[in-house]
């Protein structure tokens, strides 16, 4: 299979690979996926409690270059935005911006889901309330 | 200089020997006869050179040229043995014992001969790739009529021990067919000393040209005998009509012909380059040799770095280096490679697996070239990895709940 340019660039040179302390409050941590299938990634927010933006985010990934791609991308979109514009990004964006194929979607889905279990750890963490997801279809 | 990409998946096909093309070129062109064609020089031509590649082909496998009946490849081989001996011998049983480490088109025309109202029993594989042979005893039945296994895998290389199940075969009454594809031309195969009914293989793994293979089968003690798959003129004694592929059929022979001179020096010099990446690669942390490398092809080896998924490990070098992995990471299948999880290997391991395909015209700049390609981006997928990292901390991942995906 082909890949994009943009996959192909992320892959090659993928942005905020790395850990965040898991044990600071301000940190968000998702793990989500499975090594049977083939893919699982880790993904993690630190949030400035005062203003509530996404001052730092890192991730690691094991996965084909579709999902490495998808979680480099994520954290540079979360990096900069308010926990709440974070919630709004939509695995569709993803596969749009990364030109990712039909086969490769299930990919997309599971950054969107990393991020929702970065932000919900954060806010468990935080005494705030788990914001429940619908299930993703695309699994 | 090192001329890129390099082609390490021999298994999948062959380039074909320059030698091979050289034989084949005529027969495109001036000498295009039907080799069915009786009355004049052209097809009279073609059917001379048919019957030389036929003798070609018979020669590496130590069996009559009357023996060898023409196919498109080994699929068709597989097909045409399978439903040809279920057919034919219908009124004396309609079970077959297979292994579920077979290829693709023997498994499924095993499925095939299970909707016609036939009965299969896959064997399980050891841990090695290697079937059991007292489960196989064990397997055969007054209705079993054809045992078919392998020659050799592959996806990770192993040999069967054919001899010991055509005994078995034979103390039995049942027949033996063997899918040939990976072996025949690389490492020795005598239908007569392995005690082989019936084999079927094919012109591309063996550097001659696709859409070429052949059926052996059997003539004498037993007399073999397989129903038709395909009606029409009556070609290779009955059992497939079709005009035959001449110039592919030249090829073929050439293509047997070379690998019966070159076996023993390529095979030595092949196998020294094999194993000089299989452990030069082993020298990466948590790096896993999957089956048997006591039976196994000289050309094979595949090998599992665990923590990094195959077709990310592919992305950063398949630009380079041809190879293949028993990873699909598609939405389609997220299953990955049948044969791998047959030997017992976790999904993960599987998921990060390599294959690799040595050949003829593999030299030792291309390995060296590979093994430090591989080795980068192992390591740099490692650092990138949350399993290694988890991994290195200590913690057992086996332990971890992971969501249902």
């Amino acid at each position: 299979m082909a890949y994009s340019e943009k996959v192909i660039d992320h892959y090659q040179n993928p942005k905020n690979v790395g850990t965040l302390d898991k044990a600071k409050k301000n940190v968000g941590t998702g793990l989500v996926g499975a090594p049977e299938c083939g893919d699982v990634m880790r993904l993690q927010i630190e949030v400035d409690d005062a203003t509530g933006m996404i001052t730092d985010a890192k991730f690691k990934t094991f996965g084909c270059g579709s999902a490495i791609a998808s979680s480099s991308l994520a954290t540079e979109w979360l990096k900069g935005k308010s926990v709440d514009d974070a919630l709004k990004i939509d695995n569709m964006d993803i596969v749009e911006e990364l030109n990712l194929p039909p086969v490769k979607i299930h990919c997309s889905v599971l950054a969107e889901d990393a991020i929702k279990a970065a932000i919900n750890d954060y806010r468990v963490k935080n005494g705030l309330e788990e914001i429940k997801f619908e299930e993703s279809v695309v699994h | 200089m090192l001329k890129l990409p390099i082609y390490l998946d021999n298994n999948a096909t062959t380039p074909m020997d320059p030698r091979v093309l050289e034989t084949m070129t005529p027969f495109f062109l001036e000498h295009f006869g039907n080799a069915a064609s009786r009355n004049h020089p052209f097809g009279w031509e073609a059917e001379e050179a048919v019957d030389y590649a036929r003798e070609q082909v018979a020669k590496l496998i130590n069996a009559d040229p009357k023996e060898i009946i023409f196919t498109s490849g080994a699929t068709e081989g597989d097909n045409l043995a399978i439903k040809g001996v279920f057919e034919m011998y219908a009124s004396k049983g309609n079970h077959i014992i297979t292994a579920t480490t077979e290829h693709k088109a023997v498994l499924d025309t095993c499925k095939h001969i299970e909707k016609s109202g036939g009965e299969v029993t896959y064997l399980q594989v050891k841990k090695d790739g290697l079937i059991d042979l007292k489960e196989l005893e064990a397997a055969i039945k007054p209705t079993t009529i054809l045992i078919a296994i392998m020659y050799a895998n592959n996806e990770i290389g192993t040999v069967m021990p054919i001899k010991e199940i055509s005994t078995i075969a034979r103390k039995h009454g049942v027949l033996l067919f063997t899918d040939g594809t990976q072996a025949v031309g690389k490492i020795p195969v005598d239908v007569n000393k392995d005690g082989i009914d019936l084999m079927a293989f094919s012109a591309h793994k063996m550097y001659g040209p696709k859409g070429v293979g052949a059926l052996y089968v059997r003539r004498k003690n037993p007399r073999v005998k397989v129903t038709a798959q395909m009606d029409g003129g009556g070609h290779e004694r009955g059992m497939r009509s079709g005009t035959l592929n001449v110039p592919g059929i030249v090829g073929f022979g050439k293509a047997c012909e070379l690998c019966m001179l070159d076996m023993e020096e390529d095979t030595k010099r092949i196998s020294i380059l094999r194993d000089k990446l299989e452990t030069e690669l082993m020298k990466l942390e948590e790096a896993y040799i999957n089956g048997s490398t006591e039976h196994r092809l000289p050309h094979v080896t595949n090998i599992s770095f665990k923590h990094v998924e195959g077709e990310g490990l592919l992305m950063g070098f398949n630009k380079n280096i041809a190879l293949s992995s028993g990873s699909a990471c598609t939405s389609a299948s997220l299953e990955p490679s049948y044969v791998l999880k047959a030997l017992g290997l976790g999904d993960d391991l599987a998921h990060s697996s390599l294959r690799f395909g040595l050949g003829r015209f593999t030299t030792e700049e291309q390995i060296d070239y590979t093994i430090k390609a591989i080795s980068e981006t192992v390591l740099k997928l490692r650092e990138m990895s949350p399993l290694w990292e988890m991994y290195k901390e200590g913690i057992d991942l086996s332990t971890i709940e992971w969501a249902a995906h």
